[in-house]
């Protein structure tokens, strides 16, 4: 049982937790953002050069410049504000997402898989996303902008720590 | 244990009479029609001289098909795991290991059952994708199948509580038929039957003709009663087609509890099916209302199960129905048998109501979804010029925005959650509400949810995550502290390291 939730005091409510993302994820999430504007601009200015209906091309191309560059800017700095991360000996426990916010537990008893990926922008920035699923097909919790080093660290202990758990995980 | 049979055994060769027979059924039911078809634009000998002779080839080709298929599966079982080889070309060898296997499933269409045949499925409810933890037995002899269903699930029988039924739990009361009728599907049925009508004629080149003799029949009449007449025939034909429906899948219903921690459910008037669920895989209940149902005082109960919502592709919903639509009191006393309490959680529960910002929320979606049917019509309207438009507009708008207000505060009125003695209870939904009821030690997680919108007026989403049925149960909206109060009683440990006072 918890202590915190007796007593007096102010309104309950979940505490950040302790651990923040890295700070390359900015550059990370950045990127992939930018990527996603410059892909479409680019094939629309190309086309733009080449063909006569030059400013039904450039429209598109502007709008999507106005709308997406202020957010691939804007945005990693929200997301890294919110996300944060935490492993105790009983459970694992995130905070993720910007306009829905998401807190997650996973107890060590329930969790069956941890893993790692790494896209190619991810190992560019050096970079990992820890992914630890348990036996509900919604309960996965994720872990995306952590050091590759700390993140294959992470893995290790919690994949120890889950063995000297007890129980069936379901 | 019985002792196991190590022989390696074949499925029932009368598999490749019921195959020809049902792909010489298929023949008939598309051949006549395209034969007719053919037949109107030349003679009719050439039709029967070009039909039968492929229909002949095709029920050959199945037949030979499946008796290949027949020859080349095998089974057995052994002490430890049931194994199973198949495969024409690409052979496979399936083994499943016995005490990873959760359910046995019978299921026999009207050709099977007439020689006695059932198909068999053994499945181990593991979270893979559909096929790769189950096999299946197409098909075996009755008494094979029972013999597999009993060895497979036979179990070390568990301690019995007093006062807890074994055997029949509920069975079929033909004056549930009453509550068949009562949901969308009567007018789906309606209209897919004058869909249906109209599809047949044209195949045989009679639409024309039945269109203009519903006109003749209807002109006598003025057109409002023409419409009304028309829509009457439509629900007459939903409320039978819904309600043979029922028949169909419903007819000698039994819910068991079996000796070895098994619930069985058996059903079926045409095809017969037989759904084993074991216990130990049973995380709660729940209750399902659709309004139509709800408005008579009926419910229908879903069991909340490990590995049963997996094969969600070919496999109905209704696979987890433990009870089709019925009175409150038989749905309460049968959801307190099954989860062998003395009465069922979803009725000994004080559910607490959550914050009137909630309902401001429900109306504020309810208008949007109104706006979003009125508004693009008002536009069209308005820019093309169009008074039909505009019309349909304004009588959208004067049907939808109390529906959709109705149904919203419906909806909050209906927002609960609770806790009552081992389970989480929470309740929620309007056009289908649900109230589940929740063992507390198969929550396997928590994840609390909350937008920007949802943070200015203090409340929270909080979602049970299990393994067993959706995979995750939510108490949508609850005020913030409050429900992060519930959910640490609920489940301790769980989100209490983590919460603090502001």
């Amino acid at each position: 049982m918890s202590g915190t939730s007796q007593g007096e005091g102010g309104p309950l409510r979940l505490r950040p937790p302790h651990h923040q993302v890295d700070r390359r994820a900015v550059a990370w999430w950045r990127t992939e953002l930018l990527l996603l504007w410059a892909v479409p601009t680019l094939v629309l200015v190309v086309l733009a050069v080449f063909l006569p209906a030059r400013f039904w091309l450039l429209l598109p191309a502007a709008v999507l410049t106005v709308v997406l560059v202020p957010v691939a800017i804007g945005l990693p700095l929200w997301w890294y504000r919110v996300h944060r991360w935490e492993v105790t000996a009983e459970a694992v426990y995130t905070r993720t997402g910007a306009v829905w916010q998401e807190w997650r537990v996973a107890p060590m008893s329930r969790i069956q898989t941890v893993d790692t990926k790494r896209g190619p922008l991810e190992q560019y920035f050096g970079l990992a996303t820890v992914t630890v699923t348990t036996a509900s097909s919604k309960g996965a919790v994720q872990i995306p902008g952590l050091d590759h080093e700390l993140a294959a660290d992470l893995v290790q202990q919690l994949t120890e720590t889950t063995h000297a758990t007890p129980g069936d995980a379901t | 244990m019985t002792v196991p049979d190590v022989d390696w055994k074949q499925l029932d060769r009368r598999t490749v009479i019921v195959s020809s027979l049902s792909a010489a059924g298929v023949c008939v039911a598309a051949g006549v029609p395209a034969g007719i078809g053919f037949g109107g634009g030349t003679s009719p000998g050439l039709a029967v001289a070009i039909i039968v002779p492929v229909a002949l080839v095709i029920i050959a080709a199945v037949a030979v098909g499946d008796y290949v298929r027949w020859r080349k599966t095998r089974y057995r079982v052994l002490a430890d795991r049931v194994q199973l080889n198949k495969g024409i070309v690409v052979r496979s060898r399936r083994s499943l290991s016995r005490e990873r296997i959760r359910s046995v499933d019978l299921t026999a269409g009207p050709l099977l059952r007439y020689f006695g045949l059932v198909n068999v499925k053994i499945g181990t409810g593991e979270q893979t994708e559909a096929g790769t933890s189950s096999l299946m037995l197409n098909p075996v002899t009755k008494e094979e199948a029972e013999r597999l269903r009993t060895e497979l699930l036979d179990r070390e029988p568990v301690a019995e509580s007093p006062g807890h039924r074994t055997g029949l739990l509920a069975q079929i009361d033909l004056r549930w038929i009453r509550f068949a009728p009562m949901s969308f599907l009567t007018p789906t049925l309606g209209v897919a039957a004058f869909g249906a009508v109209l599809q047949a004629s044209e195949w045989f080149g009679l639409q024309q003709g039945v269109i203009s003799w519903t006109i003749d029949l209807m002109s006598e009449l003025h057109l409002v009663v023409a419409i009304l007449v028309l829509i009457a025939v439509g629900m007459i034909v939903g409320v039978i087609g819904s309600s043979a429906l029922f028949v169909e899948m419903w007819w000698q219903f039994r819910l068991e509890r079996e000796p070895g921690g098994t619930l069985r459910v058996r059903r079926g008037l045409l095809t017969s099916r037989s759904i084993s669920l074991e216990e130990k895989r049973l995380r709660g209940v729940e209750l399902v209302e659709p309004l139509g149902n709800r408005l008579v005082g009926a419910a229908r109960i879903d069991a909340v199960a490990t590995g049963l919502v997996q094969q969600k592709d070919n496999e109905n919903s209704d696979h987890k129905t433990l009870l089709p639509a019925a009175p409150k009191d038989e749905v309460d006393r049968v959801a307190a048998d099954v989860l062998r309490e003395e009465v069922s959680p979803t009725s000994s529960v004080r559910l607490a109501g959550h914050p009137v910002a909630a309902r401001g929320r429900r109306i504020r979606w309810g208008l949007a979804s109104a706006a979003a049917v009125v508004m693009p019509l008002l536009v069209l309207g308005w820019v093309l010029s169009v008074q039909v438009l505009l019309h349909l507009a304004w009588i959208s708008a004067v049907v939808l925005v109390p529906v959709s207000v109705v149904l919203a505060i419906d909806a909050y009125r209906n927002l609960g959650h609770g806790i009552t003695g081992d389970y989480l209870v929470a309740r929620s939904g309007s056009v289908r509400r649900g109230t589940v009821a929740l063992q507390r030690r198969g929550v396997i997680g928590l994840t609390a949810r909350q937008s920007i919108f949802q943070r200015r007026k203090g409340l929270i989403t909080l979602t049970a995550t299990t393994a067993a049925g959706a995979g995750a149960y939510s108490v949508h909206d609850v005020g913030e502290s409050e429900g992060l109060a519930f959910a640490d009683t609920a489940v301790p440990d769980l989100f209490g390291p983590f919460l603090e006072r502001r």
